[in-house]
Formats: structure tokens, sequence, C-alpha cells
């Protein structure tokens, strides 16, 4: 194929792990937004402390660092997980932490009267929180939990600093090779876009229609 | 495992370090602040085309990775004659990429000024430009201190990314450390905990900034 | 024997007995003594701030007593009898007892995110577990009851304030309590709201079975639908059936607190 396609080509090929990574890590951190966002609100203090460390600590520390630290730390400790492992873990615990913040709010957010409506009907405690709090909840985190996804896909591309082949790695790489510098960078940009803005647009469509719902 | 005399030993260097990384901070949060401004009151110009190729700028450097925009900025500007170091790539591609979230901010803030501060503006015979510097800024800003700080801290634990176009930042200096002496234990832990400390250091000042500014509010 | 022997040993549907209730340092009921017959319609009056609506809090267990007991039914709400000794109820214990007892809140507090239809089924489905096609017979017949059968499909934000209170009755009408709190229904209403409701609560009220205890700042209200009237601030100031309450008070504070009504 004839440049610039072949490019391109290889470009895609790393896209495809960028999407890999965004879709897995975003799994793993809504996962523990949840579990860290309501150890958060437990009546168990220790379970609260922890939580407090966990957010405090990926929120205070640099995401890179974190990178860093898993890529040329952890092996010393003899723990060798491979790029993308290590890149869905950090990316997924960092924007966890983030989105335990979400979560908290956004129940917070629920009027005290919803639950105790549901002590009043005798509903158990969890069945207040799954039927009452977290459907209403969920509506306030989604257009938080869109763009945090957003930044998220963003921040993938620091995982080719610790090799992961991502789309930002093959675009460095190709550039190294071929040296068409201006192209390679500016189709990286220009794909990132096309992940990105679509994103953008459903979050801000979902936004205005999560607020007419409730106006 | 943990080797504290070498970790000791080390220290100043990441200090040192930590410097350019705080100093970038600052440069490049100042250029946001600037730039932000600009953008949000030229989306609010009346000027169409302005208005909407700004608007383009933003959505296009909001939806790109910062670490993509660096290596633009600094691999590709020089092919056009603009040659930049690795501190001017840095900040400015920093500068540009928050400033495209602190003109979101801006506009939320100016848009909370009530319009009969425009209209009193007016009716005092106000310029445009006095009107901005003097009513709408001064009302819009103060309230936004929190948000601002909360970017000025995103933007400080971002700095580590000019290390991948050569900028010797904390991150940078640690990972040369660990390279020449195989110890890459120590410093980058350190560095983690830099960052802490730097990142609650700077929410305290916010949170000074924002007690002083705002106390006549209350 | 004489009657009063008679009279006290039909068991009361609800027993407060040396109630106290403080937040913190503020002391808000003070040794409460009050029994309410099963049946009986008890309307509860006085200035704000008086303790009547943490009464009627104590009784669904949204807030605790600092001391004294309380029974539904002959059984203890908030303690439970281990080996001979009272104890602390736990959550089990509580939502046993906490059953025979429902709420109906000021601000009506309806589900936003279910129609109304769910809104008064959710609970008989999930807590009571009756079968959804019979859970919603009853949650249809019971709005139909409240006059609101046309807006089953509705989300709580599109009715206005008197049907939406009148919704948050039947949910809690649909649960069959023994007795029901009725916490100031009508003060979060537009006045032109007020009279629908009181409507209701009348039709409820004239049907006899539920105890039922009515914290209100509708004195008419009282009058008309109440067997008893007690004036509270803090503890129980006055209480009678509702001609001599309303007629011919006898403490002072009530005297003052009614003159400002009828001033009004």
């Amino acid at each position: 194929m004839h440049p610039p396609f072949n490019i391109l080509v290889q470009l895609l090929r790393g896209t495809v792990v960028t999407i890999e990574l965004t879709v897995f890590a975003a799994l793993l951190a809504f996962v523990i937004s949840f579990i860290v966002g309501f150890s958060r609100m437990a009546k168990f203090w220790p379970l609260r402390a922890i939580a407090i460390i966990y957010t405090e600590f990926f929120r205070g520390t640099s995401l890179l660092v974190q990178l860093f630290w898993v890529y040329f730390v952890l092996p010393l400790f003899n723990v060798n997980i491979s790029a993308l492992a290590a890149g869905i873990l950090i990316l997924g615990m960092n924007f966890g932490a983030y989105g335990s913040e979400v979560v908290r709010s956004s129940v917070l957010a629920i009027p005290k009267g919803q639950t105790e409506a549901g002590v009043v009907l005798n509903m158990k405690p969890s069945q207040i929180t799954w039927r009452i709090i977290l459907p209403q909840a969920f509506m306030i985190m989604i257009p938080t939990f869109g763009n945090n996804l957003i930044e998220l896909l963003k921040s993938t591309a620091l995982v080719s600093l610790i090799t992961l082949n991502d789309l930002m790695f093959q675009g460095k790489m190709i550039q190294n090779t071929t040296l068409r510098t201006t192209e390679v960078f500016g189709l990286v940009l220009v794909i990132y876009f096309c992940l990105a803005y679509p994103l953008t647009l459903g979050v801000r469509w979902l936004e205005r229609k999560i607020t007419v719902g409730r106006a | 495992m943990w080797n504290w005399q070498f970790a000791l030993s080390v220290l100043p260097q990441l200090i040192a370090a930590l410097r350019i990384t705080i100093s970038a901070t600052f440069v490049a949060f100042l250029l946001a602040c600037i730039l932000g401004l600009l953008f949000a009151m030229a989306k609010r110009s009346g000027v169409k085309p302005l208005a909407l190729a700004v608007g383009a700028i933003v959505e296009f450097v909001r939806s790109t990775p910062l670490l993509a925009q660096l290596y633009f900025v600094f691999y590709v500007f020089p092919k056009f004659g603009l040659v930049l170091t690795p501190f001017l790539a840095g900040v400015l591609t920093l500068g540009l990429h928050y400033s495209t979230y602190l003109s979101e901010v801006y506009r939320a803030g100016i848009e909370s000024v009530p319009k009969g501060q425009w209209e009193a503006a007016n009716v005092l015979n106000f310029s445009r430009l006095r009107t901005w510097l003097t009513i709408i800024i001064p009302q819009a800003v103060p309230p936004l201190i929190p948000v601002f700080g909360n970017y000025l801290i995103a933007l400080l634990k971002d700095t580590p990314l000019l290390s991948a176009i050569t900028l010797v930042e904390v991150l940078e200096r640690a990972k040369i450390i660990g390279d020449n002496s195989f110890r890459y234990l120590e410093p980058i832990t350190m560095v983690g905990f830099l960052f802490l400390i730097t990142s609650n250091l700077l929410s305290l000042i916010v949170q000074q900034v924002n007690v002083r500014l705002n106390q006549h509010l209350k | 024997m004489n009657t009063n022997a008679e009279t006290a040993k039909v068991q009361p549907m609800v027993r407060y007995r040396n109630i106290c209730k403080s937040f913190g340092d503020l002391k808000v009921l003070t040794d409460i003594n009050l029994e309410i017959a099963p049946s009986e319609k008890v309307a509860v009056i006085g200035p704000s701030g008086s303790g009547k609506t943490t009464l009627g809090r104590m009784l669904v267990t949204l807030e605790k007593p600092t001391s004294g007991t309380i029974e539904i039914d002959g059984e203890m709400l908030w303690h439970k009898t281990v080996k001979g000794e009272l104890v602390p109820a736990d959550e089990k214990h509580l939502r046993k007892v906490r059953g025979n007892a429902g709420m109906v809140f000021q601000q009506f507090n309806l589900f936003p995110h279910m129609t109304i239809l769910r809104n008064v089924m959710e609970a008989p489905v999930h807590v009571l577990g009756i079968p959804k096609d019979k859970a919603k017979e009853q949650a249809i017949s019971m709005l139909k009851k409240v006059g609101l059968e046309a807006k089953l499909d509705n989300y709580p934000r599109q009715l206005s304030g008197g049907q939406q209170q009148r919704v948050a009755i039947a949910r809690a009408l649909v649960m069959h309590p023994k007795v029901m709190v009725f916490d100031e229904v009508t003060s979060a209403l537009d006045p032109e709201m007020v009279g629908e409701v009181l409507l209701v609560l009348k039709e409820i009220a004239e049907e006899g079975n539920m105890t039922m205890l009515v914290i209100t700042h509708e004195m008419a209200f009282a009058q008309e639908v109440a067997d008893r009237v007690i004036f509270m601030e803090g503890s129980i100031v006055e209480q009678g059936p509702p001609q001599a309450l309303f007629g011919n008070p006898h403490n002072q504070r009530t005297q003052e607190f009614l003159s400002r009504f009828r001033n009004a």
C-alpha cells in the first residue's frame, strides 16, 4: 500500500488497542466507583478510612507516576504484568477514585425523604438502596460518568509511555521510522478526535434528555 | 528492599526537578487562565465567525489527548520553522489544553452575572472592554476559585507528561536516577509522595485564596 | 366492676410510655404518656417546634426515643424482651412491628422515578410479597378511592401537589397498616388543594377501622374528624374531645394557641 494509507492501517491497529484499553478500564473504574463510593458512606469506620485513603492516594498522585510505578517498580517484587493489564488496572483504579466521589455525591443528593418513605413502607435497607436511591442517583451520575469516560479515553495515550502498542505508541513508532512527522501526528490527533467527539455529543444528548425528564 | 540512605541521597535531585514541575504548572496555568478568558469572551463576542472558530478549536483540543498534542507541538512545529524548547512547548500545550476547560468555567461564571449588570453598565455608557474589566469579570471570577483550584491541581498532575518531550521534570529525573542506579523503587515512590504533598499544599493555598477573595460576599 | 376497669382491659393500639426525646441539648419531648384505642382518631395540634411531628415519626421508627417505650398493638417497637429483660430491638424486630404502622408525609416523598401505579405497587410487591397482578389490582382500586385512577402511568412531577399527596395516601393505605400517622399532610399544599386532600382523609376516617394519629394545623378538620384532640408543647398540655378542647380549653397555653387561629 502507498503512504499515507499504510500509515493509517498501522494506526488503526493501534486504535483497536486504545478502544480495548478504554472499554476494560472503564468497566473496572465503574465497578470501583460504586464499591469505593459506598465504602465512603459505610457505618463501619475502618472501611470508610480505607476508602478515603484510596481516593486521596489515587487523586493526589499523578496518573503517569502511578503507571511508571507499576511498570518499573512492581517487577522488582517479581510481579510481572503485561502493559495492557497494567494500563487497565491503573486507569481503572485512578478513574475509579474519581468516580467514587461522583457516586457518593449523587447518592447524598437524593433527599432524605426518599429513604424515609422507604422505611415507612417497611422496605429493607437493601431494597431502599437498590429500588429507591440508586435509580435516582444513577441519573445524576450519568453526565459526569460520561465526561469521565472521555477523559479516560484521552488518558489511555499515557500507556504508550510504558510500551503498550496503542494508537499513540504506533504513532510515535511510525514517526520514528518514517520521519513523516506531520502526517503521523496529525492523523493521530484526528483519530483520537473521531473517537472522543461522538462520546462528547452523546453525553450532551443524554444530559439534555435527563434535564428535560426532570423538568 | 527500601534503602533509606539511597532515598535520602537522591531526594535533593528530585526536589530540584520538582522546581521545574512547579514552574511549568504555574506558567501553564497562568496561560490557561488568560487564554480561557479570551476564548470565553470570543464566544460571547457576537462576531459569528470568531465565535465559531474558537468553538471549533476548543472542541478539538478538548477531544484529543494532551500527550498527542505535546508531540504535535514539539515535533511538528519545527517543520514549519517554529522551534520550541521542551519547557516552552510543554507550557504552551498544557496552557492551551487547560484553557479549553477554563473557558467553560468562565462561561458558567459569566452567565451567572445578572443581566441587569450589563444593562447598568450600558446605561452608564461604559465601553465594552470597560464593562468586562470592571463589572463582569470582578463578579464572575471570585466564585469560580474552587473550580479553578481543581484544574490547577489537575494540571500539576499532568506535568509529568512533559517528560515525553524530553523535559527533565520530577518524574523524568526519577527515571534517569533509576536508569543509572537500577533502583527505581525509591525515586518513583518518592515522586508519588512529592505529588501527594504538592497537590495537597496547592489545595490548601486555593482554600486560603478562596476565603480571602470571597469573604466580602458572605 | 366499674366501667373504667372494663375499658382499661381493651388493649390500646398505640401506647407511648414515659417517652422523652432530645436532639443533642435540645429537649423536644418530656415524659409523654399516651394511649390510643383501636380505630380511635387522634388529632395532635400545637405550635411548630412543639414535638408533635417527632411524636409521629417515632411511631414509624424515623426517630428513636431517648427514653421510654412505645407499643403498637401490644408489641414493643423499639425494644424486645429477651429472657425477661428489655433490650434494644434489632432491625428484624423493628421491621416486624413497623409493619403495623404507616405514614403520610408533609412533603409527599413520592418516588420520582416511578409511575403513580408503581409508586403504589412497589411496597406490596417487594415488602409483602403479593403477586404482581394482584398488587396491581389492589393499587388501582386504592387509586380509584383517592380519585386518581386516570393518572396510573403518569409520573409524580406531572401531578399537582394535591394529587401527589393523594397518591401518597394511597401508597400508605395499600399496605393496610393498623395505625397510620398523617404528618401535616396539607401544610405543603397550595390553599386551593387542601380541600381535596382533607376530603380523602375524612373518607378514610369515616370508614372507621384504622387507628389514626393526625398531626395537623387544620383546626376545623380536627374538630370534624377527631375523637380526641391533643394540644402539645413539648409535653401533652391538654387533651379531650374536640368540642371540649376547642370550645372550652382550660389551659392558658391552649387558649393562647387557639386564639391565634381564631383571629387568623
